[in-house]
């Protein structure tokens, strides 16, 4: 589903965030990319979003070669991949319905289509008698699985969270982690990237090392993971 | 993607017309909702392209009237042809005739000398003393009035100079010709209008795309985000041009308001001084062909300024520029 080969980002300054990375992750497969922060689990993360673009190598997603998707055609790509966000990037002037509808709305989905896969959603993050509340009215956790029901309303084939427990504390990291977890039994292929190695090592999932933008390990933790 | 794309993946369509026919009202209404959420700021901006555009529309009315005015003069007016004194009435018939003949004249009027001078005693208060006159000083004249397609002025010159050179015409005179002048000094006023359009046009613009780029600036959240979730540009565009066309319209009202305004006061000393050269002449008001033109004017540019706006910033909003 996701494949790197021989991936190296590099920015103008010199700075290559990540260096000559290759890894494949199969369809429905659930992989957490750990590493210290700067090691480039953000950029991984972004590559595979196509929020940008790799400078050497070849990011292929669902089998397209993503340097080769035009500029006009890169929307269609995005609501296939669906995103959630270290500091969830809700909108703060949108109702929590509003927030998670956004996706639905952007692709013209009729209001009770609408309605009821918002629903849906925000049942799942077990947020349905919230709809109706602003994000600033909720707390952080609560915050956080809005975000979650926004990337997962659409139902995309790939889900790609950023450090999604980063602000939480350790029970409602876990909570969050076994929501991702749900999505993925559901055939959602997953990427999760997390510094909190105590959390994803308990999850039994495989597990990417990333350090200073390079594959350091890959294997399930537990076992041989440095 | 190794899945079937989906419906809402599809680029475009499987959504009919009347269903975006429906969610263009949606993102009018919700664009016009938000801009009356600050009606003072709305209300300011508005008038600027009021005021914009209500200064051309008002002078070009104006000076369209003034035009219509001085045709009509123009229409009516004729060429006196005052006949040798010892021009005899046969004569004067005659040429009369010969005149009337000519399909340059569409009316060629005779007035005789007793008549004329009947009409002069009437008329001046002067009838003592014109009673002491031995004899008729008033020779025949002929009010002739050129066919429509003489009245260019060089026809009209070239006219009163063949009609000068007529044996039996002493003078011919045409009186309207600083009619002539003010109709091209009204000529070269509406060009002046014109260039005051297009550069208050420039203005609205402008003034428009200003206001999108800040709108644009303001809701760069929500942009980033809708671009993060699969927003297509369009979709992102829309409630900006939306917000433009509805500025647009607002505007052309406020215009429309102006101008009515403006016109309603001028017309009391219009019509008074008009009264005291026995005119006719009015002001028109602004009928209902102005009001659709201001209106749709004010969104067209309104519509144009936005997307101006909205096509330079929107590039540097995709996420991957974010940094």
């Amino acid at each position: 589903m996701i494949r790197f080969e021989h991936v190296t980002k590099g920015y103008p300054d010199g700075f290559e965030a990540l260096q000559d990375l290759s890894f494949e992750i199969g369809q429905g497969e659930m992989v957490f990319v750990t590493g210290h922060s700067g090691a480039g689990k953000t950029t991984l993360l972004r590559l595979i979003g196509l929020i940008e673009t790799c400078t050497r190598g070849e990011v292929q997603v669902g089998g397209h070669n993503l340097a080769r998707i035009e500029r006009n055609q890169l929307p269609y790509f995005r609501r296939k991949v669906g995103m959630v966000f270290q500091d969830h990037r809700l909108l703060g002037d949108r109702t929590v319905f509003d927030n998670v509808a956004l996706p639905l709305v952007v692709v013209g989905a009729g209001h009770k289509e609408v309605g009821r896969r918002v629903r849906a959603a925000l049942d799942k993050v077990d947020l349905l008698k919230k709809e109706k509340l602003f994000p600033v009215a909720l707390s952080a956790g609560e915050q956080q699985r809005v975000g979650i029901a926004r990337a997962i309303v659409t139902r995309p084939p790939v889900l790609l969270a950023d450090e999604p427990t980063g602000n939480l504390d350790p029970d409602l990291s876990v909570e969050i982690m076994r929501l991702f977890r749900e999505f993925n039994q559901v055939g959602a292929t997953t990427v999760v990237a997390s510094h909190d190695w105590g959390l994803i090592s308990r999850m039994g999932r495989r597990i990417l090392v990333l350090r200073g933008g390079r594959l350091m390990g890959d294997g399930i933790a537990g076992g041989d993971v440095g | 993607m190794r899945e079937a794309p989906s419906a809402q993946a599809t680029p475009r369509g499987r959504l009919n017309l009347g269903y975006g026919l429906h969610r263009h009202l949606e993102a009018a209404l919700d664009s016009l909702s938000a801009l009356l959420e600050s009606p003072l700021s709305t209300l300011m901006t508005a008038a600027v392209l009021g005021i914009a555009l209500a200064l051309p529309a008002g002078l070009h009315m104006v000076l369209g009237d003034l035009q219509r005015l001085t045709g009509d003069w123009q229409a009516s007016a004729g060429i006196s042809l005052f006949l040798e004194l010892g021009a005899t009435p046969a004569q004067a018939q005659g040429l009369q005739a010969e005149l009337q003949q000519d399909e340059r004249f569409s009316e060629v009027r005779l007035t005789a000398p007793r008549q004329a001078l009947d009409e002069f005693r009437d008329s001046s208060g002067f009838a003592e003393a014109l009673g002491l006159l031995q004899s008729n000083p008033l020779p025949f004249v002929l009010a002739v009035t050129p066919s429509p397609q003489q009245r260019e002025p060089a026809l009209m010159d070239a006219l009163v100079a063949e009609l000068k050179a007529h044996p039996a015409v002493e003078l011919a005179q045409f009186d309207l010709r600083w009619l002539q002048r003010f109709h091209a000094m009204t000529e070269v006023a509406e060009r002046v209008v014109r260039v005051l359009a297009l550069l208050l046009s420039i203005g609205v613009l402008l003034v428009v795309g200003n206001t999108i780029r800040l709108e644009i600036q303001g809701r760069r959240d929500e942009i980033e985000v809708c671009k993060l979730v699969g927003a297509t540009n369009g979709f992102i565009r829309r409630p900006f041009l939306y917000i433009g066309a509805w500025y647009g319209v607002l505007g052309g009202l406020l215009a429309w308001l102006l101008v009515s305004l403006s016109l309603w006061q001028l017309a009391g000393p219009v019509r008074r001084l008009a009264g005291l050269y026995h005119s006719e002449f009015r002001l028109g008001g602004t009928g209902f062909v102005t009001f659709g033109l201001l209106l749709a004017g004010g969104a067209l540019l309104g519509l144009l300024g936005a997307w101006l706006a909205v096509g330079r910033h929107l590039d540097r909003l995709e996420p991957d520029r974010i940094r």
